[in-house]
């Protein structure tokens, strides 16, 4: 069973040099930490900002160059800064490789619901509903489970949706999972020392395994 | 050429009236319009629309107008970190529509540019689309959403000069740039103010033609939401 690290090492190995990659709130930050050694990759931060760097060294804060979660950052060589309209234009017309993002709940149709817990307050999808209809490609960080012990891959999303048939891929702590064209999940890797039954019984979607699914590797 | 310069926030603010919509750039607290909101809280007018992507934390940005109850809807797509925007939520005060940050953005970019609506997909298949005319392009549903009509635009930039041309800075230039471009009445509020001539037109973000009024704002803050560090080693 891997930790939220883990999970964020497992998905760093889906990038490629060159992406120009969306990281979300949660685990998805965490990838940052793990882009494998000479792959290049540029963030891009949705309120304005390709080429995101790491945060900055204390006292050399900037209140004028923050993150889409409000952080304090810093920029890399060869980054560049735009306005908002500007930057949702890259994400409408597919600039963005990959987008990266947590979720309470994926239906075994690629459907995605992360913003909104009906009877809690709503704070707003911010720019998730934006990247997830538009990105071609979006692997889903999360547990498999919530705390309540229910599974979060589901046959059909009971929460407030974000989008519809759009995610491809997902990387729990138990697995990495790819949504199917015609619908279900198929069991790609299993997580060090997790069964395939374990993983069943923590997905109430429709599951498909081979009868030999691989442990997932760790550089 | 006609004088844009005005004295400061209180005489750009001045004929802003109980009921406007106002659009606020900035992003968090990042790239606010301070002085005028300062301004707006010591005016006192109340009832507004306000379009900003985020509502300030309770002590600072529009928290300060959500505060003095000033604020009768606010359209953003993410109201997080702020309790008296919470309780006047849940109370029924306040009326919040939520919607997406790039459909946000490109209605602002829609009204500036002329356009009455875009299509866009975000949303689709969710409760964002409820009561929306959907249509299919190559395949794909879109959402048609509509150009914002909105009174008085109020933006923050790093430089301006007399003839109204912007440039921001850094992040902070956000959703600034574009509710530039759709007020029927913008008035921007910058760092430093110097004369038309001194910047290079190359260099120009916002021309000058959006901008109604400008002035040199004092006392910036710039307050960080959150402020992350690594140390060195």
């Amino acid at each position: 069973m891997l930790d939220k690290d883990g999970i964020a090492k497992r998905i760093a190995r889906e990038i490629k040099d060159g992406f120009y990659v969306n990281l979300g709130i949660g685990i998805p930050t965490l990838v940052a930490n793990y882009i494998p050694a000479g792959i290049n990759v540029e963030l891009q931060s949705e309120n304005g900002l390709l080429g995101m760097g790491p945060f900055p060294f204390e006292g050399e804060e900037d209140a004028d160059l923050i993150n889409a979660g409000k952080q304090t950052i810093t920029t890399l060589p060869g980054s560049s800064i735009f306005d908002s309209a500007l930057s949702f234009g890259m994400i409408r017309s597919q600039k963005i490789d990959l987008t990266i993002l947590g979720a309470m709940e994926v239906s075994e149709n690629g459907d995605i619901a992360n913003w909104k817990i009906p009877g809690k307050m709503v704070k707003g999808m911010g720019g998730a509903m934006d990247l997830v209809a538009s990105a071609k490609n979006i692997i889903v960080a999360m547990q498999h489970v919530n705390k309540a012990g229910e599974s979060k891959l589901l046959p059909k999303c009971t929460l407030p949706l974000t989008g519809v048939n759009c995610i491809k891929k997902i990387v729990t702590e138990l697995a990495v999972l790819d949504v199917l064209p015609g619908g279900g999940f198929k069991l790609i890797e299993r997580a060090p020392g997790v069964s395939v039954d374990y993983i069943r019984q923590a997905t109430t979607g429709k599951l498909f395994a081979d009868d030999d699914v691989p442990e997932m590797i760790f550089d | 050429m006609i004088n844009k310069v005005v004295s400061g926030a209180d005489e750009a603010i001045s004929d802003i009236e109980n009921g406007n919509t106002l659009m606020l750039g900035g992003f968090g607290l990042c790239g606010i319009p301070e002085n005028c909101i300062t301004a707006l809280v010591k005016k006192g007018v109340k009832d507004l629309t306000c379009i900003s992507n985020n509502a300030g934390v309770d002590d600072f940005g529009i928290g300060l107008m959500l505060q003095k109850r000033q604020v009768k809807k606010m359209i953003s797509s993410y109201v997080g970190e702020n309790a008296e925007f919470e309780r006047q939520l849940l109370s029924g005060e306040l009326e919040v529509e939520l919607i997406p940050q790039g459909t946000l953005a490109t209605r602002c970019m829609a009204s500036g540019y002329g356009m009455p609506a875009i299509f866009t997909p975000a949303g689709v298949g969710t409760e964002v689309a409820e009561g929306k005319e959907v249509r299919n392009f190559n395949g794909k549903d879109y959402l048609m959403e509509y150009a914002f009509d909105a009174d008085f635009a109020i933006v923050k930039a790093w430089k301006g000069d007399t003839a109204g041309n912007l440039i921001f800075r850094s992040t902070s230039r956000n959703f600034n740039p574009v509710m530039a471009m759709a007020g029927k009445i913008t008035i921007a509020e910058v760092e430093e103010l110097v004369e038309a001539g001194e910047l290079d037109p190359d260099h120009i973000h916002t021309p000058g033609v959006f901008v109604h009024r400008i002035f040199q704002g004092a006392n910036y803050e710039k307050r960080i939401e959150q402020r992350t560090v690594r140390t060195k080693n």
